[in-house]
């Protein structure tokens, strides 16, 4: 009879499956390269986070923030009044616009949670999403949840350029413009690698055209666009996760309502500790000592750096024109890996086996790309250069030991 | 024109499904009209005053610490704080805890209730709700596709000599189980009770339990102000009673252990198969939360792990301190001919405003609205105090029979306190 019993209660626990919503989330790139390059042995290039310190007045801002009782409860919902302030200040000048605190911007924790807002609030089931490949992986997965479907398009190398930089990969406006239809609500921002205005321009021509909404800015793409940024890649504190997304009234109201149904609120101390940081650096913008500004000056030495040693290496790098990631293609190295039986594609099999022989962690490229695209980018390796110089110095030796065993 | 014509054709597409149900915030609403009369704020539901030293020491010494402290931690939940939290909730029911795989750290207890009912709950399941219940259940649970069903506490009727308590409020169990249908879901609770106080005694969980296994029901329990329970009120976890932990979600917050709101630090404690589920809806959703506040918080366990029961130890002196607090407003609202329900637990007091007469004709709340919101306007408008009208927490249907509480807020300093104690003592002068 006991046995019957516990035999009856597994049937019945197994009603309890999960929800539709959250089928097949279960694979997902960081959780499974994160854990791999843990190991202090191995030189992390992989997951895009900073080994540098942040700028000192921000963890003292956020130090002397958590010592005002206040600051340690519960803030504004849709963000805190003084970062909400500095944001518009920021962006008013960036935009060259007035832009409402209160209606036009929203708080988010990290940059994903103005994604995951934006997703939920604007788009819905049956609508067409455009994303451009390579893209940051939760895209794919948000639209979906959503209940909507990605369109993808590939940015494609031209070919016969002897240093290539990500200026070589292009649109095709013909191939783009085939990707709308009636049920299409909007497109994707290129997390990757950088656009010129030329092709934004495009992008958003075919955007009104096709009445569409759209993630990037540019003049005339107001009333459609929602920018999404993230403290944590401004001032290279990832670990705070707050995060923005600024647009018109009509479209930032459905990403509050998200909000307010979901986290509620961000933490407080951190974004007054932001705030702060926005303000000492609006006050300095257009100066060398503008953040903003140095961080992508020390970050240039950096990629000229790491552009070099690859090379060096024989492993050609995608120069970016902009963002702290770099992709190299591994194909002159001629790696066999034919004793990895997983089916898996060959960026997949190469980093781990990179990590594993080599001690140095890389996350693969096509994690970044549907499933057609895969043949085009699995030659391809990203790495991070927003390390301190003993990690890069790291890197370089393992690149240049690399034919010996 | 181009851009005109796109602008209108835009607008009737906008919005997605789950943001048409944009629920009524009664939390602005009545933050609005609090600021703009500067009354004095029982209203909002949070301490007035500084977490424990202890706790705030940790958090600068994060912020100091390695440059990992302001990187990327685990995105289930910062190994410190997972481990905390597993060995002293596992000592408290009973078993081992799996830090990596019974634990999920959220922003905030908001974000582990929205990650259990979209992992858990789909279109068309029932999702049965104790009333009166915090708000966002409603609408999270409509987000989720899932239809809410409604089972009010109500009060016993006692022989009006005892001072009424939120133990006199109880669920029928013939009334619950008669909620129970093949298309329930879960069953949500929380103990100790926000607005009421109520702390749900073991034999009332286990009617809940009891159905719930007959049934096979998920149970989520909201447990946030479990360190707050007064006059020897034992707070009890279902998680624990036989056969449920299996199908239970245990939900805390940081914010309120910690009186550090502000720093939205949650999680969610529950069986391998359930915790996974809401891992991948955490995972779409935020990905990882902050490091130093998870960091700081793992201190702040670490130390009252070893303090626990002892005088020490900040799950005792926050209690005691909130009793004397529960007393003072207690005494000032019956004085006030304001019928208070002494709370169990939490840090909230309902109070029955039937005795007090007010003329509401020259305020501007319309005659539909619910005599508590009206009530709590005038209080606002007209005594400069803010609270919250309890109808909220009622589904509409049950809204009408509970419209004469409001609710008082007691984690706030003996000032603020005070100046609430002067403007009750002018209504016995008023009337």
């Amino acid at each position: 009879l006991m046995h019957l019993c516990f035999v009856l209660q597994n049937i019945m626990t197994s009603r309890h499956t999960h929800t539709k919503r959250i089928e097949g989330l279960d694979k997902n790139v960081w959780v499974a390269f994160t854990s791999l390059a843990a190991d202090p042995s191995v030189v992390n290039l992989g997951q895009g986070f900073p080994d540098i310190p942040p700028p000192s007045y921000v963890k003292e801002a956020l130090a002397q923030a958590a010592s005002v009782d206040k600051m340690n409860q519960y803030t504004r919902g849709f963000g805190h009044p003084s970062l909400v302030k500095a944001l518009s200040q920021v962006y008013g000048k960036v935009y060259e616009r007035q832009i409402d605190p209160l209606k036009e911007i929203l708080v988010t924790v990290g940059g994903y949670g103005s994604l995951f807002s934006t997703m939920q609030g604007l788009v819905e089931d049956g609508d067409e999403v455009i994303i451009i490949e390579p893209f940051f992986d939760c895209y794919v997965p948000m639209v979906r949840m959503a209940g909507a479907k990605p369109v993808l398009i590939p940015l494609r190398l031209k070919s016969g350029k002897k240093t290539v930089t990500s200026a070589d990969w292009f649109l095709d406006p013909d191939e783009l413009s085939s990707k709308f239809s009636s049920k299409t609500k909007r497109r994707k921002h290129l997390h990757t690698t950088g656009r010129t205005s030329d092709e934004l321009q495009m992008i958003a021509d075919l955007c009104i055209k096709h009445d569409t909404l759209c993630f990037t800015t540019l003049p005339g793409m107001w009333d459609r666009t929602i920018t999404i940024s993230s403290a944590g890649k401004t001032f290279s504190v990832t670990g705070w996760k707050l995060g923005w997304s600024i647009g018109p009234e009509h479209l930032m109201r459905h990403l509050q309502t998200v909000m307010q149904n979901t986290i509620y609120t961000c933490p407080t101390p951190l974004q007054e500790a932001v705030a702060q940081g926005l303000q000492h650096n609006f006050e300095l913008m257009g100066q060398p000592e503008c953040y903003f500004s140095s961080l992508a000056e020390e970050l240039e030495g950096k990629r000229d750096r790491m552009a070099a040693f690859l090379q060096e290496a024989g492993m050609p790098p995608v120069i970016p024109e902009g963002g702290y990631f770099m992709l190299v293609d591994v194909t002159p190295l001629n790696q066999d890996l034919s004793h990895m039986v997983q089916d898996e594609a060959y960026d997949y099999k190469f980093v781990k086996w990179m990590i594993k022989e080599k001690k140095l962690a890389a996350i693969p490229v096509t994690a970044f790309v549907g499933e057609e695209s895969k043949k085009q980018f699995e030659k391809y390796i990203r790495l991070c250069f927003i390390k301190q110089d003993s990690t890069l110095d790291a890197a370089e030796a393992i690149l240049k030991n690399w034919r010996k065993i | 024109q181009q851009h005109r014509r796109a602008f209108m054709i835009m607008s009737g597409r906008l919005h997605a499904r789950g943001t048409e149900r944009v629920h009524k915030n009664v939390w602005l609403e009545f933050a609005r009209l609090a600021a703009d009369y500067k009354a004095v704020n029982l209203g909002q539901g949070f301490p007035d005053f500084s977490p424990p030293e202890f706790v705030q020491d940790a958090f600068c010494k994060a912020v100091s610490g390695g440059h990992q402290m302001h990187q990327y931690t685990r995105p289930f939940g910062h190994p410190p704080l997972v481990h905390i939290l597993a060995k002293f909730f596992g000592r408290i029911v009973g078993r081992e805890i799996d830090p990596l795989e019974d634990v999920l750290v959220t922003v905030g207890a908001y974000q582990a209730l929205f990650c259990a009912f979209q992992a858990l709950i789909e279109e068309g399941d029932e999702v049965i709700i104790v009333e009166p219940f915090f708000d966002c259940y409603q609408p999270m649970v409509k987000k989720a596709g899932g239809k809410p069903v409604y089972v009010p506490l109500r009060p016993v009727s006692g022989d009006g000599s005892a001072v009424p308590s939120s133990g006199d409020w109880v669920l029928s169990p013939e009334e619950l189980a008669s909620k129970f249908t093949p298309r329930t879901k879960a069953v949500v609770i929380n103990t100790p009770n926000n607005p009421l106080g109520k702390v749900y005694k073991t034999e009332e969980l286990q009617v809940i339990a009891d159905l719930c296994i007959k049934h096979d029901v998920l149970c989520i329990s909201d447990e946030v102000y479990e360190w707050l329970t007064y006059d020897g009120n034992k707070h009890v976890k279902i998680a624990g009673l036989p056969g449920m932990w299996e199908r239970t979600v245990t939900i805390g917050s940081a914010g309120k252990t910690f009186s550090a709101t502000g720093w939205k630090v949650g999680w969610a404690i529950g069986s391998e198969q359930i915790i996974q589920r809401l891992k991948a809806m955490h995972q779409m959703s935020v990905f990882d939360c902050a490091t130093a506040a998870q960091e700081a918080v793992a201190r702040g366990f670490e130390r009252e792990y070893e303090l626990f029961g002892t005088p020490e130890s900040y799950f005792q002196q926050l209690p005691a301190m909130l009793h004397q607090k529960r007393e003072k407003l207690a005494s000032c609202l019956g004085g006030a001919g304001l019928q208070p329900v002494m709370p169990e637990g939490g840090y909230f007091m309902i109070a029955d405003t039937s005795s007090v007469t007010v003329d509401f004709s020259d305020f501007m709340s319309t005659d539909d609205e619910p005599h508590d919101f009206r009530f709590v306007k005038w209080l606002i408008k007209e005594k400069g105090l803010a609270t919250i009208p309890v109808s909220a927490f009622y589904s509409p249907e049950h809204r009408k029979d509970f419209d004469k509480y409001i609710r008082f807020c007691f984690i706030k300093e003996d000032s603020t306190l005070d100046a609430a104690d002067d403007i009750l003592r002018t209504f016995s002068q008023r009337q």
